[in-house]
């Protein structure tokens, strides 16, 4: 589980953001690893350093001190355009508000990781077709952002964190602004990924989130302060499934939606 | 490949903000159609004026007194132009390159006929004005020699003139009284259709003998009647220098000039006129299009400042692109080929409406100007506006480049 089979490593990173005189750190010798296949929920209240450490590992951002390490290659040892590059083929990244294009198909949404890839146009958008499938919105391929709903538009962002077919996904609060049925779903979604082989690095300060991933860390004042492996993945899947949803309000969104 | 698939990207960038999109276009589009339009009106005017002396033949000298520098008289022309110059300079045996000399006195003057009358410009002249000048008759025929040599009382007008005192232009046979003295109209001049350079509409054309003696009271020098300009025609187009020579050498002689003299003439030729007509409407075209000009400056600025404006609306997306693997280069690729469409778009609805206009104008009877637009014009328009749309979208394409993607994604 340690070593070159580790996907990411993590030693002793810091990061300080200058203020001006003042200087913040935000992640204090933080080490880490993490291997290919694995579920992962990073845990911490704001300010923990947990949003820092996701965007290091995303490689959108750099450390201040230490070294990181992914699938072996040193972070500061890669140029702007290779970083690019790891982004777009290795890193599937999803947010807590969706951050999808106002204007765009969702087909087109999926697209843009492959436009930049240099995939060409007509592959391209069967690719898309085809991820959009992958989440279950294989007919609404040509609808805009503001005709789905919110789970919809998570799902569009996860076919389009997929469409490269990276070996990493990292999510940021993905059901921070989703009700908790539609949560459910798009976790469910994402433990199937999971299931299929794809390792999952989800950030989040919602301890149910976080209860269902096989390892949890928690972070807090940019240190880590736990790393708990077996965590109890399957039994709080029931615990969610039971909640009441009325067959009215399907029907009422399925309405709206259709309408869209 | 990639570069063009920047283009769809774009154009739903430009689409998703219509108006903002269109008033930014504005500037470039008015900056281009009035470039375009004055070039246009340039080359124009320009080849209507060159064409007009064309046709009136490339191997006319003209000769003109110059003007007084001091004295009295200071800007009138010296009267030392005469006869006795056009007889001298009608001997082929020292001007072996002149074919024919035409002298001519004109002035000002009121022709009569009935109840109507009219003040237009009378030029004494002899038979050959009609070849050298390459005159065109409509009615009848130009004076003779006869009645040259006879100072007969007959007289060619144009058809303006014509129609003012008789309301119509077949007028041969009628009488016209200068000075209470009728003259017998032998010949009505073709219209020329235009009102500018070298129409002789509003002219009349008498003997030069009648000029002379009776119609107008014409000053001597040494002896001689004074003349207001000689013209006169070179065997061939290669002579027209060498003649200009010789008729420089027997006017120096004649008005006796010493060697640190200027001249008291000057000889233009058609194609002396020719550069100086050239020279004169480049000039104004290419002042009218620098103002123009400015117009696409400030159309360009526009640009700059609403591709400010877009980077900063969609640093979001900016940072997501970023997020998903753009790298520096397609965001700068994208902002700048977003200017770029806007900008070419711009200079193509401006050349649009300059064509357009043209056609207007080509539509107006009697206009007298065509606006031509040349390929050249169209490619350099093409050209400008695209330079202004790299120009002024490199700088905030850079500023897009330089957005921090998690300072970006948090962006609300």
């Amino acid at each position: 589980m340690t070593g070159s089979s580790a996907l990411i490593g993590m030693k002793e990173i810091t990061k300080v953001y200058q203020m001006g005189e003042t200087s913040l750190p935000a992640l204090d010798g933080v080490s880490l690893s993490i291997d290919e296949g694995e579920y992962v929920a990073i845990v911490g209240t704001s300010g923990s350093g947990k949003s820092t450490l996701m965007n290091i590992i995303g490689l959108l951002d750099r450390p201040t001190d230490g070294v990181y390490q992914i699938r072996g290659q040193r972070a500061d040892d890669l140029t702007g355009r290779q970083l690019a590059e790891l982004r777009n083929r290795e890193i599937g990244f999803v947010f807590q508000q969706f951050n999808l294009l106002a204007r765009a198909s969702a087909w087109r949404q999926v697209e843009l990781p492959l436009f930049y890839a240099g995939v060409a146009r007509s592959a391209s958008r069967q690719r898309a077709l085809e991820a959009l499938a992958q989440v279950g919105l294989a007919d609404r391929a040509d609808h805009k952002p503001e005709e789905l709903s919110g789970g919809q538009q998570q799902r569009v962002a996860i076919a389009r964190a997929l469409v490269n077919r990276p070996s990493l996904l990292l999510a940021d609060e993905p059901t921070g602004a989703l009700d908790t049925r539609t949560g459910e779903e798009v976790m469910a979604l994402f433990e199937n990924l999971h299931e299929e082989g794809l390792t999952l690095v989800i950030i989040t300060h919602d301890q149910e989130v976080a209860d269902r991933a096989r390892r949890v860390i928690t972070m807090r004042d940019g240190a880590i302060i736990s790393d708990s492996r077996g965590g109890s993945n399957g039994l709080r899947e029931p615990a969610l499934a039971p909640l009441p949803r009325p067959a009215a309000i399907e029907q009422i969104e399925e309405k709206v939606y259709e309408a869209g | 490949m990639k570069l063009v698939r920047y283009f769809p990207v774009a154009a739903d960038s430009i689409a998703a903000n219509k108006m903002r999109a269109s008033l930014t276009m504005l500037g470039i589009i008015i900056g281009v159609a009035a470039v375009l339009s004055i070039l246009g009106i340039g080359r124009g005017a320009s080849a209507n004026i060159l064409g007009e002396v064309a046709s009136q033949g490339t191997t006319r000298l003209t000769i003109n007194p110059s003007t007084e520098s001091e004295g009295e008289r200071a800007g009138s022309p010296v009267q030392t132009l005469t006869m006795g110059d056009v007889k001298m300079l009608s001997d082929p045996a020292f001007h072996p390159d002149l074919l024919a000399v035409v002298p001519q006195y004109g002035s000002s003057i009121q022709l009569v006929a009935g109840s109507n009358n009219t003040q237009v410009r009378v030029t004494g002249t002899t038979a050959a004005y009609a070849d050298v000048l390459q005159l065109e008759m409509a009615e009848g025929r130009f004076l003779t020699e006869d009645e040259v040599t006879q100072m007969s009382n007959v007289i060619v007008i144009g058809t303006t003139v014509a129609t003012d005192l008789f309301e119509r232009t077949q007028v041969v046979g009628e009488s016209v009284r200068i000075n209470g003295e009728p003259f017998t109209v032998v010949g009505v001049l073709e219209e020329s259709g235009n009102a500018g350079f070298g129409s002789n509409d509003e002219s009349g054309f008498i003997t030069i003998g009648a000029a002379h003696g009776r119609v107008f009271n014409v000053p001597r020098y040494r002896g001689e009647y004074v003349v207001t300009s000689i013209a006169a025609d070179a065997v061939s187009e290669e002579r027209v220098d060498a003649a200009e020579l010789q008729i420089e050498q027997t006017l120096r002689l004649r008005h006796g000039l010493g060697a640190e003299d200027d001249n008291d003439f000057t000889i233009s030729t058609q194609a002396s006129l020719l550069d100086t007509i050239g020279a004169v409407t480049s000039t104004l075209t290419l002042l009218l299009s620098s103002i123009a000009a400015i117009s696409l400056l400030v159309g360009g600025i526009g640009i700059m400042n609403i591709m400010l404006v877009s980077v900063t609306e969609r640093t979001k997306e900016i940072g997501l692109r970023k997020a998903l693997g753009a790298h520096t280069s397609d965001v700068l690729l994208q902002f700048l080929i977003e200017s770029l469409v806007l900008t070419l778009l711009g200079g193509l609805i401006g050349i649009a409406i300059s064509y357009g206009l043209a056609l207007l104008v080509q539509k107006i009877p009697n206009f007298p100007i065509d606006l031509l637009i040349g390929a050249d014009a169209v490619i350099m328009a093409v050209g400008v506006s695209a330079g202004c749309g790299l120009i002024f979208g490199l700088y905030p394409a850079m500023r897009a480049t330089r957005l921090d993607p998690i300072e970006a994604l948090r962006y609300e």
